[in-house]
């Protein structure tokens, strides 16, 4: 760290110091005010705190926050301080601030967001690159899908030397990691089939069978795997096969885990020894937290665009385990709600559903439309009350979210 | 059942952006509460297109699968064989700009449409995003236009399509206009489910399809009413 240039130095504790202020102003947990001004004071600071580091970066429509803790938990057996943006501030700022908090971890396994790729990876060098999936996301901001393959394409085109760990059954991931020479292929599994009915490469229709595909037209296939996730098993590349057992609900964050043993491949960490660091992990960033609230037991979800909520909604616990959704749209959640029709609520008939949220309206309208039966609630307690006793489980998009555990008491 | 009502989708591998599904979802539903049959049939885009369909839906799409799906569709020419005959076409963003004469392509380049509509559509400076307002035709008897609108097309109209409203709120096509239709192709800006927040649009089409129809018990248009209504005073005009 002394390494750093009086510049950057001045610039990570200033930063920090913000960090600090923030942090015990109460003004959220300070994780990007740091980073931000400390990149004002140096713009290449990232670049200056990333020398010397094995940096991890992890991105992917959805995933990313819980992909990056488990990175972070399969690597712990290295017995390396690890320095991580482990909240999900993945834009510059937050990954600044998360390296400057950490001056002497030498790993750093951080959180990217899709579009900060290309300037992110050639800041840090990354060794590792990891790809998760690409699907339609809060579609009135984000760059179209395909152009952002195409810019990860050339971004991993321009270095050679990181080694991309990507999920082989997401053809769009396939075709932006096909360039890079060293590749650590996983069958992650794709639960979301709508953004990848075409071939990235020539357009035409893709063929699936089973989790296979093939371009019907041209060449372009599935690459073989190295990892694979099956059922509640993962099996390495000599076909061994273990359980994994996380603690972790959901085949989402199975396939997360699996992508995380790659990466601690790469690192030389032996597979027994990383999945002991999985199994640890209980909550990520409030997710996947139960909290009581009035004899309620309350289990929070976070899905943020179509694919997120398939898998939250296999998640849930049986029928008639109640539901409540909560939906908004306020700037970081996208302002338009087309995509609830993306969504097959189907699978929520024969439960009691609550209905909840600043667009609360707009869900009601979907569910309508689909035949699940449904009570609006004004809010979280309106919705405890009503359950009164057991447990109620809670999916809600970003704002929404965040409100429920604010309402909670950030007890969550 | 009175009839049945067949209802293609047309090209969801390619051209479902943005919760297209949710047209369909509508028509079926508002058929079948008026007891009318409905099948409904998707046609991928390495399949020909069905020429005895009653209605055509087209969704949004980016640039790329947009380019696709026009040239597809033209080597095909179930659909603008369905059009000539007389089958409603309802068509949003991607799908609208290229039942015209040409479209802006990948790199804003003119594409080839399929001339079903008489409109031409380029690519504008700016990109318009949120909430659109606009008075449908009177002639076509629904109420004010709600819908979100995510585009960065510009479309001309020619003598032979008429502007399906006049914007308040938004931009559409770029003149103060939003959509358009001839006949029973009708087109539009606001994008992916747009049928959800105006039934009388939705009805509208079924009616082209099936005569008159009654209008639903109140209780059954009751949430979609107040969701229009919300969408509607979130914003000033
Ligand atoms: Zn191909």
């Amino acid at each position: 760290m002394n390494k750093l240039p009086l510049r950057a130095r001045l610039a990570t504790s200033v930063g920090g110091a913000a960090s600090k202020v923030s942090r015990l102003a109460g003004r959220g947990d300070g994780s990007v005010i740091g980073g931000v001004i400390g990149l004002r004071l140096e713009p290449g600071l990232l670049a200056m705190l990333a020398q010397d580091r094995d940096v991890v970066l992890v991105t992917g429509t959805n995933g990313k926050t819980t992909t990056t803790r488990l990175v972070t938990a399969a690597l712990a057996p290295l017995g390396e301080q690890i320095a991580s943006n482990a909240f999900g501030a993945n834009m510059e700022a937050g990954m600044a601030s998360a390296l400057g908090q950490a001056p002497d971890a030498t790993i750093a396994v951080l959180e990217c967001d899709e579009k900060y790729i290309p300037t992110v990876l050639k800041a840090t060098h990354a060794r590792v690159l990891v790809l998760l999936n690409l699907s339609r996301d809060q579609m009135d901001r984000a760059a179209e899908i395909w152009l952002l393959a195409r810019r990860w394409r050339e971004a991993i085109d321009a270095a050679p030397d990181c080694h991309v760990v990507a999920n082989a059954d997401d053809p769009l991931i396939a075709w932006a990691a096909a360039k890079a020479p060293h590749v650590t292929w996983v069958a992650a599994g794709q639960r979301w089939h709508d953004d990848s009915w075409c071939c990235p490469r020539c357009g035409s229709h893709l063929r699936r069978t089973g989790g296979d595909w093939r371009c019907g037209e041209c060449s372009f296939t599935r690459p073989p795997v190295r990892w694979a996730l099956s059922g509640d098993d993962v099996i390495d590349q000599a076909g061994r096969v273990r359980p994994l057992d996380l603690a972790l609900p959901g085949r989402a964050n199975r396939s997360n885990a699996v992508v995380a043993l790659a990466v601690a491949e790469v690192f030389g960490v032996d597979v027994v020894h990383a999945l002991r660091g999985l199994r640890d992990v209980v909550s990520v960033a409030g997710r996947y937290t139960t909290v009581e609230r009035r004899g309620v037991a309350i289990r929070l979800l976070l899905a943020k665009n179509p694919a997120g909520w398939l898998e939250a909604l296999d998640v849930l616990r049986p029928p008639p385990e109640p539901v409540m959704l909560a939906v908004n749209a306020q700037v970081p959640d996208g302002r338009d709600t087309s995509w609830l029709w993306d969504v097959d609520y189907r699978r929520l008939r024969g439960r009691q559903v609550f209905v909840g949220g600043e667009r609360r309206t707009d869900l009601a309208v979907r569910l309508e439309a689909d035949d699940v039966t449904f009570e609006l609630v004004a809010g979280i307690d309106e919705a405890v009350d009503r359950v009164g006793h057991g447990s109620l489980e809670v999916i809600g998009n970003y704002t929404a979210f965040q409100q429920i555990r604010t309402a909670l008491g950030r007890a969550a | 059942m009175t009839s049945s009502l067949r209802l293609v989708w047309v090209y969801p591998d390619l051209l479902s952006t943005y919760g297209d599904r949710g047209n369909l979802l509508v028509l079926e539903r508002r058929a079948r509460l008026r007891d009318i049959g409905v099948e409904s049939v998707f046609v991928n885009s390495d399949q020909p297109v069905p020429r005895d369909g009653d209605i055509y839906l087209l969704g949004g799409g980016e640039d790329l699968p947009q380019v696709l799906a026009a040239r597809r569709l033209r080597a095909d020419g179930g659909l603008a064989a369905a059009a000539d005959r007389g089958a409603v076409v309802f068509a949003v963003c991607a799908g609208y700009q290229l039942l015209g004469h040409e479209f802006g392509g990948a790199d804003g380049e003119p594409t080839a449409g399929l001339g079903i509509l008489d409109i031409r559509s380029g690519r504008g400076d700016r990109r318009a995003v949120g909430e659109i307002v606009a008075d449908v035709d009177p002639g076509l008897g629904v109420p004010v236009l709600t819908g979100f609108e995510n585009h960065q097309g510009v479309t001309r109209r020619g003598p032979d399509a008429a502007p399906l409203a006049q914007v308040s709120v938004g931009t559409g096509n770029g003149d103060g206009t939003e959509g358009a239709y001839a006949g029973r192709v009708l087109g539009t800006y606001s994008h992916g489910p747009a049928l959800v927040r105006n039934p009388g649009l939705a009805d509208l089409l079924l009616g082209w399809v099936v005569g008159p129809m009654r209008p639903l018990p109140a209780e059954r248009d009751e949430l979609a009413l107040t969701l229009r209504r919300e969408r509607l005073a979130a914003v000033t005009r």
